[in-house]
């Protein structure tokens, strides 16, 4: 995603003039080495796990300033900085983490690991399976939300650390950090669930759906199995032009495309691409094809639309009764992927059990991206609220 | 009528006392230590942040400018970004030891449904108003024949956010009307900073009322 900021705000929002981390290297931690696989919310056993994490900043001597990110559908571990100089760009929250940003790493150690069922070094449907020697496909168990938390949990234990300052996260990255807060009370202070919801909708399970079927009925899918062979590209590119649909809006593809043609300024009357929105669909499906994996999409995908925290009483308000963090909820008005009241139903139960929670609604025009672009307004409530709301560092017997 | 002078009753050094309007430490003090406090329409949160300093209060607010929530959290203040007028429907019955509203009834659609709100989610509620009976306001209307315009109420009659205004004598009617009891009442006349108590006919000589109100 960040290629889309590029592409909406031009290169130089991008490098800014606050400091980068530098050159990070990507790390490997794997666990659940039979017999001791991690239980699924599925049923189903999974081991060894291996999870890709970076990490940025240094974790201070009582380990009380750990801070983990966690990412949303298609993103990965490298939140920021660069793997290698020569790599054209950094990672994808890099305008809010770093020294002096609003993750300040001068601060904050902060994680990131990539979910377990992506591709991008964590155990996923491409990863191979000890039992068979080839890729697991279609084998893969199918994983939830509170697999990806219960996975990351084991991570954050073997950094030694017992209690995370804050847990941050957009989209279904938000997702995790809800879950956190529910399953880990005691390891989490601060909580900032962004651009996201309890449960999806069932118009944004229906817009997963669709992006399935994409990848499932494309020739080259195969059931699965198609690794060492041609992969299901026009099934993946069309699952990430509905999905890149949905993250902007209205607006702002009137703003970005209008009716603009493509290149000329006559229209063909035929079926090549004639105007601006319809290249830049096809662009965004085709560098992505390049950099994820088919099958991680739809387990993904699948993951989220599993997401209901309000399970299994069916009481939002009940399931949150055990949080123990402080909460920071923030919408995107134009976001019509995870809408505003989504974000209202998390704080309305949240305010009912009792629970600290500040919520903010950022007018943006920029859909549910806005929670990648509107790093301004976005980062100044979350340095304030990293800096202010911690009771470990702002009790009350400060007063 | 004392006169109190309240800027030099403070720490003038104090970030939060220069922006505290003289009037707060009214409401400050009928706050007792430690309690449950909840401001509507908090604006930057001076009040609140004065609160939980001076009295250790457990606070937070509900605030509609989007600049003002940045203020509230940059004071590590826990706000919530929303329209009052929609309500307190989150907030059970007299979870709050305090729900305050100060100067800000008049800028509502339904003042009435949220006084009554304020009622049912605080065990306790302070609310202050702008006084419409302040003889200035109505020597402009009876003698000039314009829409008053003073401190309080500086807007022309056109882009007025001041759409319910009240003299004291109403609400108190208000209040009675609707079984709250008033439980303290200050009356003040608030001028350069400092602030006059009012005590005799506050209807005609205080331009601000200040009520803690109860369930009867």
């Amino acid at each position: 995603m960040p290629e889309l900021l590029h592409l909406i705000l031009g290169s130089e929002m991008i490098s800014s003039e606050a400091e980068s981390v530098g050159i990070v290297e990507t790390q490997y931690f794997t666990f659940a080495e039979p017999p001791n696989e991690l239980h699924l919310e599925c049923g189903r056993k999974l081991g060894p796990i291996t999870l890709a994490y970076e990490t940025y900043g240094r974790l201070n001597e009582d380990k009380s300033n750990a801070i983990l990110i966690v990412h949303a559908l298609t993103l990965d571990a490298h939140v920021a900085g660069k793997n290698h100089p020569d790599d054209p760009k950094p990672g994808w929250w890099d305008n809010a983490v770093g020294p002096g940003k609003a993750f300040d790493t001068n601060k904050y150690f902060v994680i990131c690991s990539n979910v377990i069922g992506g591709c991008k070094g964590s155990t996923g449907p491409s990863s191979i399976n000890p039992e068979t020697g080839r890729p697991y496909g279609l084998d893969f168990p199918m994983v939830t939300i509170l697999d990806m938390v219960h996975a990351q949990k084991q991570l954050i234990d073997h950094l030694g650390i017992k209690q995370l300052m804050c847990v941050a996260g957009g989209s279904m990255g938000g997702m995790q950090v809800l879950q956190w807060t529910v399953s880990y009370p005691e390891m989490v202070r601060l909580a900032m669930p962004i651009a996201t919801t309890a449960r999806l909708s069932a118009q944004a399970i229906a817009f997963d759906a669709v992006g399935r079927h994409a990848i499932m009925s494309d020739p080259n899918w195969n059931n699965g199995d198609y690794y060492g062979r041609s992969i299901p590209s026009s099934g993946l590119a069309i699952a990430r032009m509905i999905g890149h649909i949905t993250y902007m809006s209205d607006v702002s593809m009137h703003q970005k495309f209008g009716r603009g043609l493509q290149d000329k300024s006559e229209p063909d009357y035929d079926f090549v691409t004639e105007f601006q929105v319809e290249s830049y669909l096809n662009y965004r499906g085709e560098s992505f094809v390049n950099r994820f994996d088919p099958n991680s999409y739809l387990y993904i995908t699948k993951a989220m639309d599993y997401f209901d925290l309000a399970l299994p009483s069916g009481e939002l308000r009940k399931e949150l009764a055990g949080v123990k963090a402080a909460f920071l909820v923030v919408s995107f008005s134009s976001d019509w992927l995870f809408p505003p009241y989504m974000s209202k139903e998390i704080v309305s139960a949240l305010r009912r059990n009792n629970i600290d929670v500040s919520y903010a609604e950022i007018q943006s025009d920029y859909g549910h991206d806005a929670f990648l672009v509107e790093v301004d307004t976005l980062g100044r409530l979350i340095t304030n609220f990293l800096e202010y709301a911690d009771p470990r560092t702002n009790g009350a017997d400060e007063y | 009528m004392a006169q109190m002078n309240i800027d030099s009753q403070t720490n003038t050094n104090n970030d939060e006392a220069l922006h505290l309007r003289p009037e707060l430490h009214y409401i400050i003090d009928m706050v007792k230590p430690e309690s449950h406090v909840l401001d509507l329409g908090c604006g930057e949160g001076y009040l609140l942040k004065a609160l939980q300093k001076q009295k250790r209060a457990r606070v937070q607010g509900i605030e509609l400018s989007d600049t003002a929530v940045q203020a509230c959290v940059e004071k590590g203040l826990f706000v919530y970004h929303g329209d009052l007028d929609e309500g307190l429907a989150d907030f059970n019955d007299q979870s709050m030891d305090y729900v305050i509203l100060t100067s800000t009834i008049q800028v509502l659609h339904r003042p009435d449904f949220l006084i009554k709100e304020a009622a049912r989610v605080g065990k306790r509620a302070i609310i202050s108003v702008p006084n419409f009976g302040y003889w200035r306001v109505r020597m402009q209307l009876m003698f000039q024949g314009v829409m008053p315009r003073t401190k309080h109420l500086p807007y022309e009659w056109y882009d007025s956010p001041n759409i319910h205004l009240t003299t004291i004598k109403d609400f108190r009617r208000f209040c009675h009307e609707n079984r709250l009891r008033i439980a303290g009442e200050t009356d003040l006349v608030i001028d350069q900073g400092a602030c006059k108590l009012v005590r005799m006919h506050p209807n005609f000589f205080a331009d601000y009322g200040i009520f803690l109100l109860e369930k009867e």
